[in-house]
């Protein structure tokens, strides 16, 4: 029986953190994995705090159900840290990754105690250096990726230039963009 | 080969209707099906397909405009959910009783009210009566099979009925999972032409259809109606054959998952299936024998052959994803007991209701199901057979 990793993302709407799950689910079925990517909808509006959700694994999945035990959670918006209960049900052998200028130590106050690993991303910072613009989805996606290991990194960054090459066909000038900004997530998640 | 694809469920229903490439497609948008006629309607705009798409002004409608194409001789599709479906009642009597093999892809959502979008079964549930052939999924590859195969199943000559093909809203529609396609000219080839016997644009038989049916002849159609539903169970079969020798994957009237030797046994319906599969596993581990019948074809319900597989069983729980207040339990229930009665009268059967309205269905759930059954194993205790699981009270 292969491993199964279980990834929550907790983000607010128009964000991005839905689309971040279709991609990185998208990489990991392009390594030859099995995938399951979904969102929990509820009123969808922009600034909502959603949900979504990632099963990889060697094996076919069958489970139907959301994710109450993740090996790692990501948090896109860190001002949820005090509305949501970010690590509940989180492993600790797992991981978090919360998108902030602050190093981990400084916001593991927020994280009741969590005994796991604490990773920080300034996915703010690097989405506006390198896009222009604020999408901190494609930087925690590369954060994460680095910090969970479900896929090796070359492997990766190849997908995911596949994968943008076909998500952004209309607009190929911000795929370069994406790619970097995952590039120097990667670099630069602190708390590993 | 296979091409192997990441689709959502909602997305592998488009892709197989793609394929299929019917004459006419009329449906009216509702969630959680809506993005099944807007992938499709793109595969339209670009040319991929060459159906007449109609975007029709409601559910009424698109099943109406699926009957009158479907009766003038052309292949007809749609989808829907919920009160969409509710809203089509009235012509699914229509369709099944002229015998027009419309396919329908119904994203089951809870029917209104109170106003939910989320998955349960009370819309297909409640149209079980309407005369359409039912086929469940469980997940993406079962979705997209199911809708492949109930095209030659309603069109075959000893069926000529309508087909509903359900996956869970949202549950499967909108998750992306790994699947296997067919190459589009395989499914070109299994479904092949549809060449109905009688149609309105033949030139040579002038016929009519939907005419008023007075109680000279009424009687007869709705036997002939039943003999079809009958018929429809060896066809099923046949096509599910044909199905596995060019897919190389088996479909049954329902999934027996580690039933044979079970001494507990759940039935079941849907996605939640394989929640529960996974708690079986995990009992197996344990020593506990424990079973799960999942249902596929849930209209022409499969009597005999569910109670062959379930007569050893000692307690059996059937889940059901929709509420019938009938006071007694749901309407899995019922036919399952009414399939048992008199000929697997040992058995001891409690009804759970579960997953209402979108309710995430945990495997502790399901964990609670199975514990329950082996109490009534043990003491021998049946208690209430009407129960809930899931729910705050």
């Amino acid at each position: 029986m292969g491993k199964l990793v279980e990834i929550r993302w907790h983000g607010r709407g128009g964000q991005g953190a839905k689309t971040a799950s279709l991609l990185l689910a998208d990489a990991a079925f392009n390594t030859g994995k099995y995938i399951q990517g979904f969102p929990e909808y509820g009123p969808e509006r922009m600034g909502a705090p959603i949900t979504a959700y990632n099963r990889i694994s060697d094996d076919k999945i069958r489970i139907h159900s959301n994710i109450y035990e993740p090996d790692y959670v990501v948090v896109v918006d860190e001002t949820l840290l005090t509305v949501i209960d970010v690590t509940s049900g989180l492993k600790e052998t797992g991981a978090i990754i919360i998108n902030t200028d602050k190093a981990p130590e400084d916001v593991k106050k927020h994280l009741k105690g969590y005994k796991g690993k604490v990773c920080t991303v300034d996915a703010r910072k690097i989405s506006e250096d390198v896009l222009g613009k604020y999408f901190p989805n494609t930087p925690m996606l590369g954060a994460v990726v680095k910090v969970s290991n479900v896929m090796g990194e070359d492997e990766f960054m190849k997908d995911a230039k596949e994968s943008f090459a076909h998500k952004f066909a209309t607009k190929p000038e911000v795929i370069e963009g994406n790619m970097k900004a995952i590039q120097r997530a990667m670099q630069e998640v602190k708390g590993i | 080969m296979a091409i192997r694809e990441r689709l959502s469920g909602n997305e592998a229903i488009a892709v197989a209707m793609k394929q299929i490439n019917p004459d006419v497609v009329a449906a009216f948008p509702i969630t959680p099906s809506t993005e099944i006629p807007q992938y499709f309607s793109q595969f339209v705009s670009n040319g991929a397909v060459q159906t007449e798409f109609v975007p029709v002004e409601s559910e009424h409608s698109a099943m109406s405009a699926c009957i009158g194409a479907q009766a003038a001789g052309g292949r007809t599709m749609t989808a829907t959910s919920a009160n969409g479906l509710a809203l089509m009642w009235e012509m699914l009597y229509i369709a099944s009783s002229s015998r027009l093999p419309v396919t329908l892809a119904c994203v089951n959502r809870a029917l209104s009210g109170p106003l939910n979008i989320h998955n349960d079964h009370s819309d297909s549930m409640g149209a079980r009566d309407s005369g359409w052939i039912q086929l469940y999924s469980e997940n993406n590859q079962e979705a997209y099979d199911n809708f492949i195969q109930a095209v030659r199943i309603g069109e075959h000559k000893d069926v000529v009925l309508p087909v509903m093909v359900c996956q869970d809203g949202f549950i499967t529609s909108h998750a992306v999972e790994n699947l296997d396609l067919l190459e589009d000219e395989k499914v070109k080839a299994f479904v092949g032409e549809y060449n109905p016997e009688h149609y309105l644009l033949n030139t040579k038989e002038q016929i009519a259809v939907g005419p008023l049916d007075l109680p000279n002849y009424f009687f007869e159609h709705r036997r002939q109606q039943a003999q079809a539903m009958m018929n429809a169970k060896q066809v099923i079969l046949d096509v599910a054959k044909e199905f596995e020798k060019v897919t190389g994957r088996k479909y049954d009237l329902f999934e027996e998952y580690k039933l044979s030797d079970a001494e507990i046994a759940i039935v079941i319906i849907n996605s939640t299936a394989g929640t529960a599969k996974t708690v079986v596993d995990e009992l197996r581990e344990k020593g506990i024998k424990a079973g799960l019948l999942k249902i596929r074809v849930f209209r022409p319900f499969p009597q005999e052959e569910m109670v062959a597989a379930l007569k050893h069983v000692k307690a059996l729980a059937v889940m059901d994803k929709a509420e019938a207040f009938s006071g007694v339990g749901g309407p899995l229930f019922a036919d399952v007991k009414a399939a048992l009665y008199g000929v697997a009268d040992g058995i001891k059967v409690i009804n759970y209701i579960y997953g209402l309205g979108g309710r995430d269905v945990k495997a502790d759930n399901i964990e609670l199901v199975y514990n329950e059954l082996q109490n009534i194993v043990k003491t021998g205790q049946i208690g209430e057979t009407y129960r809930y699981v899931g729910v705050r009270e």
